[in-house]
């Protein structure tokens, strides 16, 4: 388990780009805390700003200031920051050209206790067919940490889906980051297993129960989810001629769509999806919610060997 | 020029702008042109020949249906050739109906989904007030715009961040696309309901200029709190036939043989 939790690793980075650029902002709408971007305020008075419980507001506000210069990151729950707001991302920033960073926390089944109603399951399918936007989701406080300052710097609005406490890094200090450049954890040569956020760990976990059943997958960590790496997943595919995608989101709209757009126009193959099965979210814990929605290493596992049956 | 004489030239325009196409947004056009000229022709700073000139004062056009006046306001303070006027909606044109800072120099906010254009003005006036450059934030909202939420949450937040540089103007000309705004969602009382809102409120004539005049004095000199300056217009004001289509003028087929028309009446007045 990594020593700081995902929103420590982003207030941590934000406080440093507030220091090191004037015109870093961040906006609030009443989750500070929740977001981990409380303490900003001590240090940023005027640039840690809580616009309440108003997060249609909070998405244009942050697009004016754009227009002016500013470099706004707003924060909030994932389904708040997406589908309640679909509109304002579309309008005042994407079409207007006014760059926001949006940080939505506790993703899909990350809501846990906050049950159906605050768990993001479509948020990526939501905010993904709108033309030009950024989507990513980072899988560790080292990849965390290393893509702030990049998306700062990228003058595109980005969506960050965010898991907010503690995770197990899956990478080293070694890691060199790139926003558009999947990441290949393992290679293989018998099935690809595209994963994201949450899902990489527990892909990880898998990849030891492949092993010993002789299963050699090929792993890999798709963090950008749009505009996706399209030469790393045709590449892997044409190597592995079958493909699993793993993510905590509806199966409809996420990384499963996104897999398939790629390799039905450039590679058809077969892939199946782990995911939440089209359905909404429900109060649990994430080790139940992983099992009612059959998403854990041992379901990876099973879709893994549906799928080499698949094969030509 | 007097400000009378600018408005004919500018309703005239906005006419031809509109007719180039055959149908569009007439009637909430018309009834800001006094709000616009005085705006760009006494009351902002600006420079037409620098347009991204910073700490500007800036005009967000919220109600961004109303792109062709402010359009024929800017062709003929010079931010671009006024035979452009006549390419609106055409294919491939720098005129939207709807307001896009992308396209048109001089729009200083993409306009259109109602309610946003009103917030991005108080992002606006937040980053000035950051940036402590003394500019005021200018922002048109329509009467019917102001059944959105947003328009609420914005003006909630403009308050309680002090927001004296943000002067707004309510186009109050009580018509919507459906109806009377009393028919379909009353706004009333309006200036009860700003006032509410923690804003310092001027009701006044809309088509009058010494009443803009005090207004926009009265919200300079207000410190501390923004300022909602509730215009009474007439929609389609300057042309009897299109004022008499009532609600019905908010989006209408616009001929050039009326127009022709149309620009004789404005020029007699």
């Amino acid at each position: 388990m990594a020593d700081m939790e995902m929103r420590a690793v982003l207030a941590e980075q934000l406080k440093q780009m507030m220091q090191q650029d004037p015109k870093v902002v961040v906006i609030d709408a009443d989750l500070a805390k929740a977001s981990g971007t409380w303490g900003l305020r001590k240090d940023f008075p005027d640039r840690a700003i809580d616009v309440g419980i108003a997060e249609q507001n909070m998405v244009s506000i942050a697009s004016g200031m754009a227009s002016y210069g500013y470099k706004p990151f707003i924060t909030s729950f994932t389904p708040f920051v997406s589908r309640r707001v679909c509109d304002q991302i579309t309008l005042s920033s994407c079409y207007a050209k006014q760059p926001i960073t949006i940080v939505g926390t506790d993703p899909g089944i990350c809501a846990e206790i906050n049950g159906g109603t605050h768990m993001g399951m479509e948020d990526i399918g939501v905010l993904r067919s709108i033309a030009d936007i950024v989507i990513f989701e980072p899988v560790d406080t080292v990849q965390l940490k290393q893509a702030l300052p990049i998306i700062a710097g990228l003058g595109k609005t980005v969506y960050i889906r965010l898991f907010r406490k503690k995770i197990d890094d899956v990478f080293g200090e070694d890691y060199k980051f790139d926003l558009f450049k999947a990441d290949t954890i393992k290679e293989g040569k018998d099935v690809t297993i595209f994963c994201t956020g949450i899902m990489v760990q527990e892909t990880v976990k898998a990849m030891d129960l492949l092993q010993k059943e002789g299963i050699d997958a090929e792993i890999i960590n798709v963090h950008t989810i749009k505009p996706i790496d399209k030469e790393t997943i045709v590449k892997s595919v044409a190597k592995t001629g079958c493909a699993v995608t793993a993510e905590n989101h509806n199966i409809m709209g996420g990384l499963f769509s996104a897999v398939s757009e790629v390799l039905a126009m450039s590679m058809p193959t077969p892939v199946l999806p782990i995911g939440v099965p089209d359905t909404f979210g429900e109060v649990g814990k994430m080790p139940y919610l992983k099992q009612i929605y059959k998403m854990t290493a041992e379901d990876i596992v099973a879709k893994a060997k549906e799928v080499m049956k698949l094969k030509k | 020029m007097q400000r009378e004489e600018i408005c004919k030239i500018i309703r005239e325009d906005t006419c031809k702008c509109i007719a180039s196409i055959g149908v569009g947004h007439i009637g909430g056009c018309l009834s800001i042109v006094e709000i616009l000229v005085s705006l760009y022709y006494k009351h902002m700073n600006i420079d037409p020949t620098n347009p991204h000139m910073a700490g500007r004062d800036r005009l967000v056009c919220s109600k961004g249906h109303a792109g062709p006046a402010v359009y024929a306001t800017l062709a003929n303070k010079g931010y671009f050739d006024k035979a452009e006027l006549l390419t609106l909606n055409h294919s491939g044109t720098n005129l939207p109906s709807h307001c896009d800072m992308n396209k048109t120099i001089g729009i200083d906010m993409t306009t259109g989904s109602l309610g946003q254009g009103f917030s991005c003005a108080v992002g606006i006036a937040l980053a000035s007030k950051l940036d402590k450059d003394g500019a005021y934030i200018y922002t048109v909202i329509g009467d019917g715009e102001s059944q959105e939420g947003q328009i609420w949450e914005a003006g909630m937040f403009a308050a309680q961040a002090k927001l004296d540089n943000l002067i707004a103007f309510t186009d109050y000309n009580k018509m919507q696309i459906d109806g009377n705004t009393d028919d379909v969602n009353s706004l009333e009382p309006l200036n009860k309901k700003w006032e509410s809102f923690g804003w310092n409120v001027v009701v006044i004539d809309g088509h009058d200029f010494d009443q803009i005049d005090d207004a926009i004095a009265n919200a300079k000199a207000c410190k501390g709190k923004p300022t909602m300056i509730i215009a009474n217009t007439i929609k389609g004001k300057g042309v009897k036939y299109i004022e008499d289509k009532g609600y019905g003028n908010h989006s209408m087929p616009m001929l050039w043989e009326d127009v022709e028309k149309y620009i004789e009446e404005i020029r007699r007045a």
